[in-house]
């Protein structure tokens, strides 16, 4: 028996280009950046030397309620925004939930709730803790409220990869439906830590760009002068469904999920192997999984976040795994207008990807002045470019601290 | 400064709305928070610890599983008070 297909049926976002996806996707297309510089006192106050991150364009305060905002961290509020836009989207399947799942990531976790609560408690002692804690700050709490929300019973997981949490969480559920464990998984990944401690952290560790006079031009992958990723927020959520599912209810097939890849470095802590070993291998083994051969990947969203190594070695381990075929594909680094979602941005990238088949049209990368004379593929540069016709792969790369590498293959339904 | 009972109440009802939804008309002496409200414990302990706080007093988890109703917890505040 061969293993279930797995559709894309729905989709859901928030975040820094626009509070769904429909605003988000046309915000991309457009070449806008969702990056800005911060309203508060934080580089005074901490002196941290960054002074702008993309935050999510629309509060949680305006489509949420009072109580479901007090219960949630904002990790688990932009996750079930986008839940919610994406389950109405899928057209509210109906589906036993016992085969229903979901698995939703965020790679850094309730840090505002953390962090908040040990201020409370060094400022007015234990009894001022709040009871509601520990389920806002645990790492798999989106997962648990996005369960909660269903009545999913399939199972509800959080896979945690760092900067490719969303992608592999998308992963992980196509997995779920092809060995049959549900026949519906809503996947996706979500992030909330524009907190002046993280800000400084990774400010500390070198990796945030610091073009502070040009918040919107900080984000530019491929370009020259790049200089580290800028701090971003949101979630993205999709609802995968089996092929026979989705036909059965006559849904809208947006793509296909086709193949899964997934390796580590087994390198460094935080710079990726430098001859993109682990990338190739992730990347190879989702096209084997897929059946995809190389010439017929039309794009690829880079993981490509603006840092000085880290784009070239995904650029040339984009190469090796496509050979000649590299050619023929189109580049685009969207961390370039959302900045780095960190746990979100595999799964917001996923939905680009999803987006760019369905609609035949690759978003832009911006920011780009002067490429990389190394980077040898051909990049979207400024404005969208559309695909081709015919039957359609592309690749969504997402990496992390860690080591972690995930590629998911997608397909044209 | 003491509170009144009718402060109280007004502030407990406040509390209440803010971690259940229900309109703050609704939270009157008479309702019981399991039953009425369908406040779970973990809810309970979160408007213990909020009331304790705008109340500057005390309420002992050995206390908690006694106020039954709001009235209870109002009449706990006001005695905890003096």
């Amino acid at each position: 028996m061969t293993a279930p297909e797995v559709v894309i049926t729905g989709l859901g976002a928030t975040t820094p280009l626009g509070g769904d996806v429909r605003s988000t996707w046309a915000a991309a297309l457009a070449g806008e950046s969702g990056a800005r510089t911060l309203d508060n006192d934080w580089a005074e106050t901490y002196d941290i030397p960054v002074t702008f991150a993309a935050r999510v364009r629309v509060d949680p305060a305006e489509v949420l309620s009072r109580p479901e905002l007090k219960r949630m961290d904002p990790s688990a509020q932009y996750a079930i925004v986008a839940l919610r836009e994406a389950w109405a989207d899928a057209g509210a399947p109906e589906v036993d939930p016992v085969r229903l799942g979901a698995v939703v990531s965020s790679g850094i976790g309730g840090i505002w709730t953390t962090l908040d609560a040990w201020d409370t408690l060094r400022e007015k002692g234990a009894r001022r803790v709040l009871p509601m804690t520990v389920p806002m700050l645990m790492p798999n709490s989106p997962a648990a409220y996005v369960e909660l929300e269903l009545g999913a019973q399939a199972g509800a997981h959080a896979l945690v990869s760092a900067c490719a949490s969303g992608a592999e969480a998308i992963g992980y559920a196509a997995d779920m439906i092809r060995t049959g464990r549900a026949d519906v998984v809503v996947a996706g990944g979500t992030e909330a830590a524009i907190h002046p401690m993280p800000l400084a952290a990774f400010a500390a560790s070198r990796t945030l760009s610091t073009r502070n006079d040009d918040p919107a031009g900080a984000s530019r992958p491929y370009d020259v002068e790049r200089d580290g990723f800028v701090l971003g927020e949101g979630a993205g959520i999709v609802v995968l469904e089996s092929a026979e599912h989705a036909r059965a209810r006559g849904a809208r097939v947006y793509a296909r999920l086709a193949g899964v890849g997934l390796s580590a470095d087994g390198y460094h802590i935080t710079s990726p192997e430098p001859e993109g070993r682990g990338q190739v291998a992730a990347m190879r083994a989702a096209l084997a999984d897929a059946g995809v051969a190389p010439d017929d990947v039309a794009h690829v969203n880079a993981h490509a976040t603006s840092t000085v190594v880290g784009d070239l070695i995904e650029a040339r381990s984009v190469r090796a795994v496509l050979g000649d075929a590299a050619d023929g594909v189109a580049l685009s680094a969207t961390k370039s207008m959302t900045g780095h979602l960190l746990g979100g941005a595999g799964a917001v990238e996923t939905i680009f990807t999803v987006l760019a088949l369905h609609e035949r049209t690759a978003p832009p990368t911006i920011n780009v002045s002067r490429p990389d004379p190394e980077l040898a593929l051909d990049l979207v540069r400024d404005t969208p470019r559309p695909l081709r016709d015919g039957q359609l792969a592309a690749i969504n790369n997402s990496f992390g601290f860690g080591g972690h590498n995930v590629a998911l293959v997608l397909s044209t339904a | 400064m003491a509170y009144s009972e009718q402060e109280i109440l007004a502030g407990l009802a406040e509390i209440v709305s803010e971690e259940t939804g229900l309109p703050t008309d609704s939270v009157s002496p008479e309702k019981s928070f399991t039953d009425d409200l369908d406040i779970d414990s973990l809810s309970m302990m979160t408007i213990v610890t909020l009331a304790e706080e705008k109340f500057s007093v005390r309420i002992p988890d050995d206390e908690v599983k006694n106020l039954t109703t709001v009235g209870d917890a109002v009449a706990y505040i006001v005695g905890a008070q003096s």
